[in-house]
């Protein structure tokens, strides 16, 4: 294991030569696998999704994770989030991680809004006081109003984003997770968005965004990390990360 | 830095859990899971929840008709209906419970890929709602057995709580072995349908357990009698049954076989949590 210097006491989000591999299955029955072995076709191939990737985000820290398709990031987030296991290397965190990651996973179409307001608040790790608290924000930034009492399915895709979206903004955390929900909703309500989180960014909370919005990240954060085929390229400031993505644009 | 001094710094590896122990921890979010399951159970039907009573009434007319007068098992069983229903909801709520928890980590797939919880969290929510479920057919014995002037012995009310809880432990631990095995291999699924076909038959619900004794060899009976599932219908028979009959024929070491039962059940719930655990770090790139 690599040494972590005493500097990096303060971080939040310590990765440590974290390697992830996948293997994906061409066969999923023994008459498949059967006729695979007959004819000399590969049962599965071995992906390496992250190769050796290691940094830390310092508390307070906004970092963007850069790479085009395939390059890790998801995977790296889903690693920091604990959904996945690393094969080698570790994660560590400290401090409470919420994720902005496919908001709405948790919901149910046949319970109303508030009920799934709760139920979600409660995935994301919120006590029950601390959702009562902040039921009526939720509600607020959602734009919801009345409906709130009506079953989601009848919602439009639009006010099903908004609310879900706006659970996941309102949960008590240290560390913010984003990929890539920002692509939803209309205009004005992607504005609210970035400006919440620009909100969360500077009352110190630690983030790791990852969007293929340049813009947004360059706005967003203060260092950019890119990645390719599951290795780190550059680490540092955010300008140089980006051109240095625009060079990989061969 | 080790893992451990990281550890006492106040890091955290994301992902790690403590297995069934933090279904405790997340009280609040298992009551919203479980109160999901109930819910959304009976939605979009306009009967509801009358579909609990409906489906166990019919499942009982069926086989008083079939077993009890067509084929005259009732000669040799006094109050022969309550001795059948007994059983039967004790085999429904295994049934429910267990097939219900095998398919729980599938059926949360969305969560599971991109949420972390811990999933002892999906089993477990899913024998509670099995539970709940359970417990109109309870009433609906309960006062049957108290319109034909049933007094219930302290004893009996022990037993059935006592075979109530031997069929929980046993379906959350076979439910978590099957749900975690179910994610990579849907195998699983069909498999357990075969084990609640033979559940069915291979405990005394629709018959009596002096039957088998009459005709299998005495270590065949002491298997069959060592069977959770034999000894939570019995521990049923005993507090609803027994006390409204006079029979003198109940199974020897009732007592002795059902916390053997219970025993056997806890060590599956172990192995279950087990191989939950070692399966668990492959759900979301399975599902």
């Amino acid at each position: 294991m690599r040494k972590i210097s005493s500097t990096q006491g303060d971080a939040r989000i310590i990765v440590d030569g974290i390697g992830k591999t996948f293997v994906l299955r061409h066969t999923h029955s023994f008459k498949e696998a059967f006729i695979a072995v007959l004819r000399r076709k590969k049962i599965s191939t071995v992906f390496k999704a992250l190769d050796g990737v290691d940094f830390a985000v310092r508390e307070g820290e906004s970092v963007a994770l850069l790479g085009f398709n395939g390059s890790g990031k998801s995977t790296l987030l889903k690693l920091i989030s604990g959904v996945l296991k690393p094969d080698s290397g570790r994660v560590l965190t400290r401090g409470r991680v919420a994720g902005l990651i496919e908001v709405g996973a948790g919901f149910h179409p046949d319970l109303s809004g508030r009920e799934n307001v709760f139920l979600n608040a409660a995935i994301l790790g919120m006590s029950k006081r601390e959702i009562t608290e902040r039921f009526d924000a939720i509600v607020e930034f959602s734009e919801i109003g009345e409906f709130i009492d009506t079953e989601v399915k009848h919602y439009s895709s639009g006010m099903f984003v908004r609310l879900a979206f706006s659970v996941a903004i309102h949960t008590e955390l240290d560390i913010l997770l984003v990929d890539e929900v920002l692509a939803v909703g209309d205009a004005p309500f992607r504005e609210k968005c970035k400006a919440k989180i620009a909100e969360l960014s500077s009352q110190g909370k630690t983030m790791l965004v990852v969007s293929h919005d340049i813009d947004m990240v360059t706005a967003l954060c203060e260092r950019g990390i890119l990645l390719r085929h599951g290795n780190v390229v550059f680490d540092g400031e955010i300008d140089k990360a980006v051109s240095a993505l625009r060079a990989q644009d061969v | 830095m080790s893992t451990a001094q990281a550890e006492a710094a106040g890091f955290v590896v994301p992902g790690r859990s403590r297995g069934i122990i933090d279904v405790f921890r997340f009280r609040y979010l298992l009551r919203l899971l479980v109160r999901k399951g109930i819910l959304t159970r009976y939605h979009g039907s306009v009967l509801g929840w009358t579909w609990s009573y409906v489906k166990p009434a019919a499942q009982f007319l069926v086989f008083y008709f079939v077993f009890g007068i067509f084929l005259d098992l009732n000669r040799g069983i006094p109050a022969f209906p309550i001795y059948l229903f007994s059983g039967i909801i004790v085999i429904n709520l295994f049934t429910e419970a267990f097939s219900n928890a095998t398919k729980s980590i599938v059926d949360n797939a969305p969560l599971v890929k991109k949420i972390y919880l811990p999933r002892e969290l999906f089993p477990a929510a899913a024998v509670i709602v099995a539970f709940v479920h359970f417990l109109p057919q309870l009433a609906i014995l309960t006062v049957v057995c108290v319109f034909v002037g049933w007094i219930p012995t302290l004893v009996g009310i022990a037993g059935i709580l006592t075979g109530a809880l031997i069929i929980i432990v046993l379906a959350t631990g076979l439910g978590l072995l099957f749900g975690a095995v179910n994610v990579s291999f849907r195998d699983a699924q069909n498999f357990v349908e075969l084990i609640l076909l033979f559940a069915t038959w291979t405990s005394p619900v629709l018959y009596s357990w002096t039957m088998v004794r009459d005709v299998v060899e005495p270590w065949v009976l002491e298997l069959y009698m060592l069977n959770p599932i034999t000894s939570a219908v019995e521990l049923f028979h005993e507090g609803f049954w027994a006390p409204l009959v006079d029979v003198s024929d109940r199974p020897p070491m009732l007592w002795l076989n059902a916390m053997l039962g219970l025993g056997l059940s806890l060590v599956l719930l172990f192995v279950g949590q087990l191989v939950f655990r070692r399966l668990e770090g492959r759900f979301a790139q399975d599902l």
